[in-house]
């Protein structure tokens, strides 16, 4: 999957909340539990499952964090697998439309 | 220490509501002889208040968030409000009897994402629960919606609360617990009303019987470590706190009032004429709760059981003194471990006085009829 191709969306099966700045989540599935770092929270936030990440990337981690782009590019990529891959986050080369508990 | 208690500890060090129980109702279908409830609705709040309150919750850092009742089904609106909680990504548990859950209620709550339902069984024996609950085939019905879920694959944790009628049956519970693929949650204490009245506590199961329950592994898991003698307290537990109530937990009422607990009926505000977080933040009720150091307590500072005691500071304050010991924390001590407590020593007593006054086990009030 080409890189620029990559969108995220949030699964509508977890619940998320913000404690002192790091992001609690945890997926209702099978009840695994996190907590996220302020980059991460920040990708977290902006996984409205139409902005490509290297959008998200560069717009909400380099600039902020003022991190190297590249390097910024990989980390995110890594997280988004975990976290996909603990159907926290849905992965795409299409636009998502952002899931709501139904 | 795990994510999540590392996660518990931040939040009670930084005094943010980790977790609320909300009680949407009072009402009920079934009429448990042990519940501490008054049925009638005496104001309930509304769709749109609920719905207010969750918006504040999430806004003041809430993420666990249990609905309970009387029977939260009896609200035809509960969908409505599970379904706004979970916009708002509050992790939302449900306790409830299920009597009213079918495939449909299931499916429902599946496609919420809720993470656990708990379901209160009393007895794998019918007649036994039914005369519980006092709803003719609740146990046909409970068990039936218990499937349901398991089926949609929903987490179901069975709780049993044990009292003097079923106080032998729970490796029954636990059996079928383990046959319909669900757990299975324990509990042996049965609280007060709300308004005080202590007169359901004598179907509380008697200490002796404790004694059982509490060597019972199949219950308890390592029975040395959960039996051990207690160890003398540090200087850090004098200067522990006791629970999460009030630090980040605290109950609302179906009619607004905010307490530290649902076992500490301290009343700290009401959110239909305050907004939550000025509650929380600025009642001084709440302020003089989170107080509150071990070093503190009259009796319980001086008891070698006060670093593994499980006092309650609720039923300490209905017992009269939210600094005083529970006496029921202190049967459990006392059975869990024969270690005398300091509130027995203090009365001079070899065993713990029940809160009756009555030192002869306990026997139920309300005579229950169970069908041979
Ligand atoms: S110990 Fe008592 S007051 Fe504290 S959380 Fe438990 S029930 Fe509530
Ligand atoms: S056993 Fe009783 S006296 Fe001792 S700490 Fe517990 S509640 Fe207090």
């Amino acid at each position: 999957m080409p890189e620029d191709c990559i969108y995220i969306a949030r699964s509508s099966a977890i619940a998320a909340r913000a404690l002192a700045g790091e992001m609690m989540v945890m997926n209702s599935a099978d009840s695994t539990f996190f907590t996220l770092n302020e980059v991460a929270t920040a990708i977290f936030q902006a996984a409205d499952g139409h902005t490509p990440l290297r959008e998200i990337v560069r717009d909400r981690i380099c600039e902020q964090f003022d991190v190297d782009s590249e390097q910024a590019q990989a980390d995110a990529e890594q997280f988004v697998a975990e976290l996909s891959s603990h159907g926290i986050l849905l992965v795409s080369n299409q636009p998502l439309a952002p899931e709501a508990p139904r | 220490m795990s994510l999540m208690s590392e996660v518990g500890q931040k939040a009670f060090n930084l005094g943010v509501p980790l977790a609320v129980h909300m009680d949407v109702t009072y009402r009920c279908n079934e009429r448990c002889v042990h519940c501490y409830l008054d049925h009638d609705d005496h104001g309930e709040m509304t769709t749109a208040e609920i719905k207010d309150a969750l918006d504040q919750l999430a806004e003041a850092g809430v993420f666990f968030l249990s609905f309970s009742g009387g029977e939260v089904f009896l609200r035809r609106d509960f969908f409505e409000i599970v379904e706004y909680a979970r916009r708002l990504l509050f992790n939302v548990k449900i306790k409830t009897n299920a009597v009213m859950i079918h495939e449909k209620e299931a499916r429902r709550i599946r496609e919420l994402a809720v993470d656990t339902i708990q379901i209160s069984v009393y007895s794998h024996r019918p007649e036994v629960h039914d005369a519980i609950t006092k709803l003719p085939h609740s146990f046909e019905r409970t068990i039936k919606a218990i499937r349901f879920l398991h089926e949609q694959g929903v987490r179901v944790t069975i709780a049993n609360v044990l009292m003097t009628v079923n106080s032998s049956d729970h490796s029954g519970v636990q059996e079928l617990a383990a046959e319909l693929g669900v757990q299975y949650t324990l509990d042996p204490t049965i609280t007060p009303m709300m308004d005080g009245d202590t007169s359901v506590l004598s179907l509380r199961i008697p200490g002796e019987e404790l004694t059982e329950v509490f060597h019972n592994p199949a219950l308890v898991g390592s029975q040395e470590e959960f039996c051990a003698p207690p160890k003398p307290p540090s200087e850090e537990d004098l200067e522990g706190y006791s629970c999460s109530a009030g630090h980040s937990f605290c109950y609302i009422s179906p009619y607004g009032d905010v307490f530290p607990c649902v076992q500490f009926p301290l009343p700290t505000g009401n959110i239909r004429q305050q907004k939550f977080l000025d509650i929380w933040n600025l009642s001084p009720e709440l302020k003089k709760v989170r107080s509150i150091q071990a070093k503190d307590l009259t009796v319980c500072s001086s008891c070698s059981h006060v670093s593994s005691c499980t006092r309650c500071p609720g039923l300490a304050y209905m017992e009269g003194s939210m600094r005083g010991p529970s006496t029921a924390d202190c049967e459990k001590s006392f059975y869990r471990t024969g270690v005398p407590t300091a509130n027995m020593l203090q009365q001079g007593l070899s065993k713990p006085r029940t809160l009756s006054g009555n030192p002869a086990p306990l026997i139920q009030i309300r005579p229950i009829a169970v069908p041979a």
